[in-house]
């Protein structure tokens, strides 16, 4: 006789982020490269960026800030049964983060697996978490975006080391109620990908640095993501109208305010997190929910579209309810 | 049917103001982009995908390199429209 039983639904109980200690600021970059402040300000829109220690690992970030997300949940890490961390940056292949996260944050057997959708993997991972939470494979899950992409970087190539950072972001996602008059606390997510963008951001391999054709991601990114949004809003019942805040991955600041524009939510408060956080990759939607929720400038029950995009090219944009 | 160049003017100067709050009387076809307009080339590339939306005209990445000017992406427009 069955006795598991899913859920109507699923919501984000808490949120919590991690940046490291180190500031690099445009000003120390410009000492090593042929770039300055006013360029990066304007072409990228970074102020500062925070880079971890040679020694502190992407399980390092992703405990941190999930621990947060743990104690602003109320739960404990014996209600934790599946841990996800979505990470394109692991310090090695086997084993994978989340069996070891786990273990350190005290939760005792949960399953536990490693997503990698580059920026995209936050909202791959949610989506896994709500479908996982619904179909009755978990009750309370862990979400977790952390990168260390310091280490992949080319400190002397100004195309790259201007952008990219290191952080980590978290979401503890639990059972709802659902209904259909009411904004699902995570709507479904509109997912895809474009592999024929392959050679636009990747990693050739163990030995090299990130490569990114910044001019192809930056016209993909402001065409081809408009009708994502607008389907992830469409699916979850939800007018961009609307919607309370929009958290776009932290990629670039022309690229956030240039789908803001078109997306006719001009109501809502953008996420420009990336100005003192720099492009963190998955960790980036995360980070900068908790970094806006703990300054206060959200609200419980905001309506929030999410979009996540990079290398891949993968993507993935869904509504969701703030805890 | 063709548009004329006043017409094609007239619609890049409102997309010129939306994308890089430059207001449309402003924009003069002897203009250049960089130094006149001060549009940097990721404008132009978000310019380019509107002009593509309201003209119908393609401007792929390595020809927009070479459009330095307002009345170059006139011309631009213009010519392909007449062969499309």
């Amino acid at each position: 006789m069955r006795t598991h039983q899913g859920s109507a639904g699923a919501k984000v109980l808490a949120f919590g982020g991690y940046q490291p200690a180190k500031v690099v600021t445009n000003d120390d970059l410009s000492a090593t490269v042929d770039t300055n402040d006013e360029w990066i300000r304007s072409r990228v829109g970074i102020e500062s960026r925070r880079i971890a220690a040679p020694d502190e690992t992407v399980a390092d970030m992703a405990v941190n800030a999930a621990g947060k997300a743990l104690a602003g949940s109320g739960l404990s890490p014996a209600d934790i049964d599946l841990v996800i961390v979505a990470t394109c940056t692991p310090e090695v292949m086997i084993p994978n983060t989340a069996a070891v996260v786990a273990r350190r944050l005290g939760i005792s057997a949960p399953g536990a697996y490693d997503l990698n959708a580059a920026c995209a993997g936050f909202c791959y991972a949610l989506a896994n978490a709500s479908d996982a939470i619904r179909a009755g494979s978990a009750r309370h899950v862990l979400v977790i975006g952390s990168e260390k992409l310091s280490q992949w970087v080319d400190w002397t190539d100004r195309s790259t080391c201007i952008i990219f950072a290191d952080g980590a972001g978290a979401a503890v996602v639990g059972p709802a109620e659902e209904s259909d008059d009411q904004v699902p606390g995570i709507g479904p997510v509109a997912w895809g990908s474009d592999g024929s963008m392959a050679d636009k951001i990747f990693i050739k391999d163990r030995d090299s640095f990130i490569f990114q054709e910044g001019q192809s991601v930056f016209r993909w990114a402001t065409t081809a993501l408009h009708p994502v949004a607008l389907r992830a809003c469409a699916d979850a019942g939800v007018d961009p109208a609307e919607l309370d805040v929009f958290v776009p991955h932290q990629a670039n600041l022309r690229i956030i305010e240039s789908i803001a524009r078109k997306l006719g939510a001009p109501q809502a408060k953008v996420a420009t997190d990336i100005v003192h956080a720099g492009n963190t990759s998955s960790a980036s939607i995360p980070l900068a929910l908790s970094r806006m929720i703990e300054r206060g400038e959200l609200a419980s029950g905001d309506k929030a579209l999410l979009i996540g995009f990079g290398a891949g090219v993968c993507y993935a944009a869904q509504v969701i309810t703030l805890p | 049917m063709a548009m004329t160049q006043k017409e094609i003017l007239s619609g890049l100067s409102e997309i010129i103001d939306e994308i890089a709050g430059v207001p449309a009387d402003e924009v003069t076809p002897d203009k250049t982009f960089v130094d006149d307009l001060d549009i940097d080339s990721l404008s132009m590339v978000e310019i380019a995908v509107a002009a593509q939306d309201k003209f119908g005209v393609e401007i792929p990445d390595d020809q927009l390199k070479d459009l330095k000017t307002v009345q170059d992406v006139i011309d631009y427009v213009e010519r392909s429209s007449v062969s499309a």
